[in-house]
């Protein structure tokens, strides 16, 4: 199997097992920070060291006979081109720190794709796993067998008192960042998400755009994920997480409902102008074409919409990205260029899906 | 209200970024949104990361007065054998070196964990597994030699005997876990 598999297809098969609540929550993630007790970390490790890490993480993987590692896959990030790696940002499979800086840098990716495992970014390893719709326990499960795994072949940097040890101290103690992709037309159109950020930050939580720190919040998606990592159990974080994003999708369902009552024609016609601009735009930009990505993804879980699939919008969502366009470009866009293929790539789409359920 | 960013266009987005309790809201334009956004993924958090924040958050004057007049040799000073990474660098780039740095800098830690996590500064999640038996030990024998301590204190002689073979024969058996816990 080459990266081709992971860089041709927008959609991860994971995405196919529509988890619970999928309508609203887009996706789960865990991830683990974890480093190895005998190494510098990452902060002032040297290339050799770097390197040594990369080496006995192959090695181990090559070694094992578990299933757990047959199921993984390595690729060094330096021999990918810069379009592929950002193409595995673009599907949330690495961060973008790690396709910044590359060197001696690998993901552990597993074939359906629910599982990577970043090696040499901010700290050693990052496991972590991602299923579709509300499922954070069950990705707490899977994450935690690939951590067993690695803990069976390599010593991890651990302390009593405080747990995993890493080189950044917001990653101590679990080491676990939980998060939740939640689609949330509904509040941002009734503007109560301007008081329901601050009520979440103040339960100790984050929230950031798609693609994490430092991304805003284009196509009313929101990142939710937790802060603290030290002294609180796995599990604890995990359930305060999963309870606080059950309030935010009743109150995303309840809003849906008002601006169903109160604006429908509104609401109605909003939703067709987008579908309208996706279907017949010949330039669009990446921000207009989230907004009506998310306007349609709307309709359809209003049942405006009849014959597009869910599926298809979230996979627009990741295709109108800028490396998967020039990935399917073959080659590196100007932005002007990349805005003519992007319109033309959604009509394609579109005719298509229609043509499938027609 | 004019976009903080060109000076130009009227801001149409308004958000506001809260980070570790640090609040900064934000007037900008759609097409500097766009321009941001496109820059944030393309240098990934080189510009703005959570790690600049803390090591703003770490210079916080009053904190490291506090440690100067606490610790011994002078906190700044300190310097982790293992990876020779002093406190003045932790302070700057807001991480670790190594795991030997828990250790160097273990004085220190607390206020800043603290403000990291809400008040905690003990773990009390997951417990590696092959670790696990003989972390589990050790913090036994560690609770038993502090009872002995006690014991010898009051004089209790008698009793500080039976902990002391308690302890002895918990060794024996961490040292055997060792061993285990070593083998792949």
């Amino acid at each position: 199997m080459t990266l081709d598999h992971f860089a041709q297809n927008a959609k991860s098969s994971w995405w196919n097992e529509a988890g619970p609540d999928a309508d609203i929550v887009r996706s789960s993630r865990i991830r683990m920070a974890r480093n190895f007790r005998d190494y510098k970390f990452p902060t002032i490790y040297n290339k050799e060291e770097a390197n040594k890490i990369m080496e006995l993480v192959k090695e181990k993987l090559e070694k094992s006979n578990d299933p757990v590692a047959g199921n993984l896959e390595l690729f060094e990030l330096e021999k990918l081109e810069p379009l592929e790696r950002q193409v595995l940002v673009e599907k949330h499979l690495i961060s973008p720190n790690l396709a910044e800086d590359s060197l001696y840098a690998a993901c552990l990716l597993s074939k359906n794709e629910e599982v990577s495992i970043m090696v040499n970014e901010e700290e050693h390893i990052r496991i972590q796993c991602m299923v579709s719709g509300l499922q954070l326990t069950e990705a707490l499960e899977v994450a935690n067998k690939y951590d067993d795994w690695v803990e069976q072949q390599i010593d991890y940097a651990y302390d009593e008192e405080r747990g995993y040890l890493t080189s950044c101290p917001t990653n101590v103690g679990t080491g676990l960042r939980a998060s939740v992709m939640m689609h949330l037309p509904g509040l941002v159109l009734t503007r109560q998400i301007n008081k329901i950020i601050p009520a979440i930050n103040q339960l100790g939580l984050v929230v950031r755009g798609m693609y994490g720190e430092g991304s805003s919040a284009v196509g009313n998606i929101f990142q939710i994920s937790n802060q603290i990592t030290l002294g609180k159990s796995e599990k604890d974080i995990v359930e305060d997480l999963t309870s606080i994003v059950q309030q935010i999708i009743a109150q995303e369902r309840s809003a849906r409902e008002a601006l169903v009552k109160t604006s429908h024609i509104q609401l109605e016609d909003r939703v067709y102008r987008s579908l309208g601009v996706l279907l017949n735009a010949r330039i669009i930009e990446s921000k207009e074409a989230a907004t009506c990505i998310s306007d349609v993804s709307l309709g359809i879980d209003l049942g405006y919409i009849k014959n597009i699939e869910k599926s298809v919008m979230n996979e627009l969502m990741i295709l109108t990205q800028p490396g998967f366009l020039q990935k399917y470009a073959g080659g590196p866009l100007q932005p002007y260029e990349r805005d003519v293929r992007r319109a033309s790539l959604i009509r394609e789409r579109l005719d298509s899906a229609q043509i499938e359920n027609s | 209200m004019v976009c903080q960013e060109c000076n130009q266009r009227p801001a149409t987005l308004h958000f506001t970024k809260i980070i570790n309790g640090e609040k900064k809201e934000i007037h900008i334009c759609d097409k500097c949104a766009q321009e941001k956004g496109d820059l944030f993924m393309q240098n990934g958090a080189n510009g703005f990361s959570i790690n600049n924040l803390l090591a703003g958050l770490l210079n916080i004057e009053p904190f490291l007065q506090q440690a100067k007049a606490s610790t011994f040799p002078r906190v700044e000073e300190l310097k982790c054998k293992n990876c020779h990474l002093t406190f003045k660098e932790f302070v700057h780039v807001g991480k670790f070196g190594c795991a030997t740095c828990y250790e160097t800098f273990k004085d220190s830690l607390d206020p800043i964990l603290k403000r990291v996590h809400g008040g905690n500064t003990a773990h009390v999640g997951k417990i590696p597994e092959r670790l696990g038996e003989s972390i589990h030990l050790r913090k036994q024998i560690k609770d038993l030699k502090s009872e002995l301590k006690a014991l010898i204190d009051q004089e209790e002689f008698e009793q500080a005997a039976l902990v002391r073979d308690q302890i002895r024969s918990l060794e024996k058996g961490d040292e055997a876990a060792e061993e285990r816990g070593s083998q792949p």
